[in-house]
């Protein structure tokens, strides 16, 4: 029989570690993370892959920094805080090893619709993705086996194009701006809705998300919660609604009002975010810092609002 | 985790034990793990002397289910039965959730109160991670309860017919209420028939497609004097009324509260305007009440909340700002310093017998199978239920590009589909003792041989409550929806022609 975990030590109940990072002495619970201690102290650490509500998978590496005594950089949203660590976020070390992964990842990836802190941060941090040459064109990478690849052109920059994969009503993969961040493979499996309709296929650069033997996604396990896209950083997963309204140029986020509700469907009582542009529902999402469901969702609070969408 | 459904639903599927019980013998099935509890020295004796009452009349009504007798009533093997009963009862924490399958029985009350009693047997309740937990199909039907909803009671689950009760609600509104109950929606078709109801005002609700033995349902609708549906939509009973109220959508264009399953009060708030000419339910209802000459003004959603919250004490505390700023409250909630409360019944634990208060008691109670009986006539079992993208008669659902959507389809099993001589996609004629539709088949792994399944999503395709029984529970008002007897035949031009084999992998 399934053995309860037992009940995690409260935060007040947990040992205090005392640490410094960049100079400042700070005191947190045993068990916080390098991140976390950061955030308390208001320092900001660009991060792809972390997200609270999911346990950090290491694969972004844009969050290491410099710990005193370490060979190597930390990444800093998974590595607890110890004893009389000593921290620094923002030594050169730090900043070239960020810069460096900003740039691959901006050189090989369509960043478009990324959130405003990874432009912000490619800025910061000096990135220049056009020094590895143009990006080279489509390749024919998704009907690739794993393990193989096309060589961009001499002067060119590889990157992960693909063919846009449209092959429901709900959502688009846009793979072609995907970091392989892994979020939605965790949202997908044990982090939230234990479907597993999707996973990392192939290796090394050729490496992508893929559902079982690239299916489509109707094919697939898949049950349409969406709880990949809430997680998406990059919007590489994103509502049909918005793919097309961002195609023929009318996606306004200026125009839009986000409104929290509760769903209209069952009794759990998810908490709804309605995106709203010229009273239409253009999006939904769920608020990750609320209770009852931490950001996630099923297919009919996601995707089932077509009824409220009088004339 | 145990999973005790006919289906080897999703949910089983996921289970450590999946318990594949015969259609509605779920007392059956929990009295026989009560007397496998007792028999073992397994009862939380401690907690039954403090805070339970009737303990030997309960040990005495379950004796006669023996695990031999418990696996010839539910179908479930009696070393299974055995080893839920001791898991159950060992663990350091369980509960207990249900759904419909519990509920929607002639013996709905019963039910509940089988497992209710399992849970003083062990004292899995009013603990952390212990306890009873149904699980509600609907956003705010648990707060459709609690704001008084009901025939007897007032927001908060407070009386009718206590004379207290309703003295304050008297002083406060200014007006007399009546001192006896009401009738529940079982009850009001039955005096719909009987000529005692003439007029009908309903909020929400489709009942055309939604109570079981629909000809009936709607037949009687038809035979009102007046109806009038407030709704979103001109559903099919809206079709049937002599006024309707076009109605703003409460959930995304409306001010106002809903309470989850586990209690929670959380705000509504408006983010769409509502189509021309809809107008909010409580516009419409102080309007109503304007022209029947009570003017109540043009309280806003808040207003009427603290009137509630006035009168409710356990929705005292309950203040907008801090259903806002705590993500929601579990009632009771008594007073404004207070968190609310995140599981009930906890009292039962204290040390201090004026603060553990009264008893709990046992009740226990009898089994009776289904009321459609199986015969030769009618020899399937069909139990409804719903897919996890759609909702009810699909009113709300039916509407989005849903990728998972099929169908209705009468789900049979491998080998029920090769003794009728039936192939996927077949359209069949479906037979109860109340009516006849027709509906392709549908390969299903998930059941077991002698049970159907339908949805009632598509009642415009396929109307599956007219096959439903609408006998309902005496002490809930609830049909037994979950229990009906069926039989299937071929068309007459299906008939000679070979069935089509399996053509899809049932999934």
């Amino acid at each position: 029989m399934t053995t309860l975990a037992p009940a995690p030590t409260p935060v007040a109940l947990r040992r205090r570690i005392e640490l410094s990072i960049d100079g400042e002495a700070v005191t947190v619970a045993e068990g916080t993370t390098i991140l976390q201690a950061c955030r308390t102290l208001g320092i900001e650490v660009p991060t792809l892959c972390y997200l609270e509500t999911l346990a950090p998978v290491n694969v972004c590496r844009v969050c290491v920094v410099e710990v005193e005594g370490s060979r190597a950089l930390v990444p800093s949203c998974s590595r607890p805080v110890a004893p009389g660590m000593v921290v620094r976020t923002g030594s050169e070390r730090v900043r070239t090893s960020r810069r460096m992964v900003l740039e691959l990842l901006a050189s090989s990836v369509d960043l478009s619709t990324a959130g405003g802190d990874v432009h912000r941060w490619i800025d910061e941090y000096g990135a220049n993705a056009d020094r590895h040459g143009p990006a080279g064109g489509p390749t024919a990478r998704d009907r690739a086996h794993a393990g193989h690849h096309e060589a961009s052109a001499v002067g060119e920059a590889a990157t992960v194009a693909q063919v846009v994969k449209r092959d429901n009503d709900q959502y688009v993969r846009d793979y072609s701006k995907c970091i392989l961040c892994y979020k939605c493979v965790e949202a997908c499996g044990e982090e939230a809705q234990n479907t597993f309709a999707i996973a990392v296929a192939g290796r090394g650069f050729d490496a992508r998300i893929s559902t079982e033997f690239d299916v489509a996604l109707p094919d697939s396990a898949c049950v349409y919660c969406g709880n990949c896209i809430g997680v998406c950083p990059t919007g590489a997963l994103m509502f049909v609604s918005e793919h097309d309204l961002r195609a023929s140029g009318e996606w306004d986020e200026s125009r839009q009002e986000v409104t929290r509700t509760v769903c209209p469907y069952c009794g759990v009582g998810c908490n709804l975010e309605l995106h709203v542009q010229d009273n239409r529902i253009v999006k939904v999402t769920s608020p990750l810092d609320h209770d009852v469901t931490r950001g996630n969702l099923c297919v009919k609070g996601r995707f089932g609002f077509e009824f409220a969408q009088g004339g | 985790m145990y999973a005790v459904d006919p289906r080897r639903s999703t949910s089983a599927q996921w289970a450590d034990v999946w318990m594949g019980i015969d259609v509605g013998s779920d007392i059956a099935l929990a009295n026989t793990v009560g007397r496998e509890i007792i028999r073992a020295g397994l009862v939380n004796t401690e907690f039954v002397r403090r805070a339970t009452t009737g303990f030997e009349e309960y040990a005495e009504a379950v004796e006669p289910f023996t695990l031999a007798e418990g696996e010839r009533l539910t179908g479930v093997p009696a070393d299974l039965i055995a080893s839920l009963a001791h898991d159950y009862a060992r663990a350091d924490r369980a509960q207990l959730c249900w759904t419909l399958g519990i509920t929607e029985h002639h013996s709905a009350t019963d039910n509940v109160l089988a497992l209710c009693d399992l849970s003083l047997l062990t004292g899995h309740v009013g603990r952390f991670g212990s306890g009873l937990v149904p699980l509600r199909g609907q956003n705010n039907v648990q707060g459709g309860g609690d704001m008084g909803a009901l025939p007897n009671k007032f927001p908060g689950f407070q009386d009718v017919e206590n004379d207290d009760i309703r003295a304050k609600f008297d002083a406060r509104w200014g007006v007399s209420v009546p001192p006896t109950r009401g009738w529940h929606l079982s009850q009001m078709f039955d005096a719909m028939e009987h000529g005692e109801l003439r007029a009908l005002y309903v909020l929400g609700e489709n009942p055309a497609q939604s109570e079981a033995d629909t000809p009936r349902a709607v037949h009687l609708l038809e035979g009102l004097d007046h109806l009038v549906v407030q709704d979103i939509f001109l559903t099919k009973t809206a079709q049937l009324a002599d006024v309707v109220l076009p109605a703003a959508l409460a959930a995304f264009e409306s001010e106002g509260t809903v309470t989850s399953s586990e209690r929670r009060v959380q705000r509504l708030r408006p983010a769409l305007q509502p189509p021309e000419g809809a107008r909010d339910d409580l516009e419409i209802i102080c309007e109503l009440a304007r022209r029947l000459g009570s003017d109540w003004g043009h309280p806003s959603a808040e207003e009427v909340w603290d009137e509630c919250r006035s009168l409710s004490p356990m929705h005292t505390g309950m203040r907008y700002d801090r259903l806002e700023s705590l993500g929601g409250i579990q009632w009771p909630c008594p007073s404004e310093d207070h968190p609310g409360t995140p599981f009930l019944h906890g009292r039962l634990w204290a040390e201090d017998p004026d603060k553990r208060g009264n008893p709990a008691p046992f009740m226990p109670v009898a089994f009776e199978p289904p009321l459609d009986e199986l015969s030769e006539e009618f020899p399937l079992r069909l139990t409804t239920g719903r897919r996890l993208d759609s909702f009810n008669t699909g009113v709300q659902s039916n509407g989005y590009a849903s990728p998972l959507r099929r169908p209705e389809t009468l789900d049979l099993s491998p080998e029920d589909m090769a003794s009728l001589g039936v192939g996927e996609g077949e359209v069949v004629r479906i037979t109860s003792r109340r009516g006849s539709i027709s509906a392709p088949v549908h390969l299903e792994r998930s059941l077991r041989p002698g049970l159907a399944f339908m949805t009632f999503h598509f009642p415009d395709q396929v109307n599956t409550n007219v096959l439903t029984l609408d006998t309902w529970d005496p002490k809930s008002g609830t049909a037994e929806f979950k229990a009906t007897a069926i039989r299937v035949e071929r068309l007459p031009d299906a008939v000679g022609a070979a069935p089509v084999l399996e053509t899809a992998e049932a999934g």
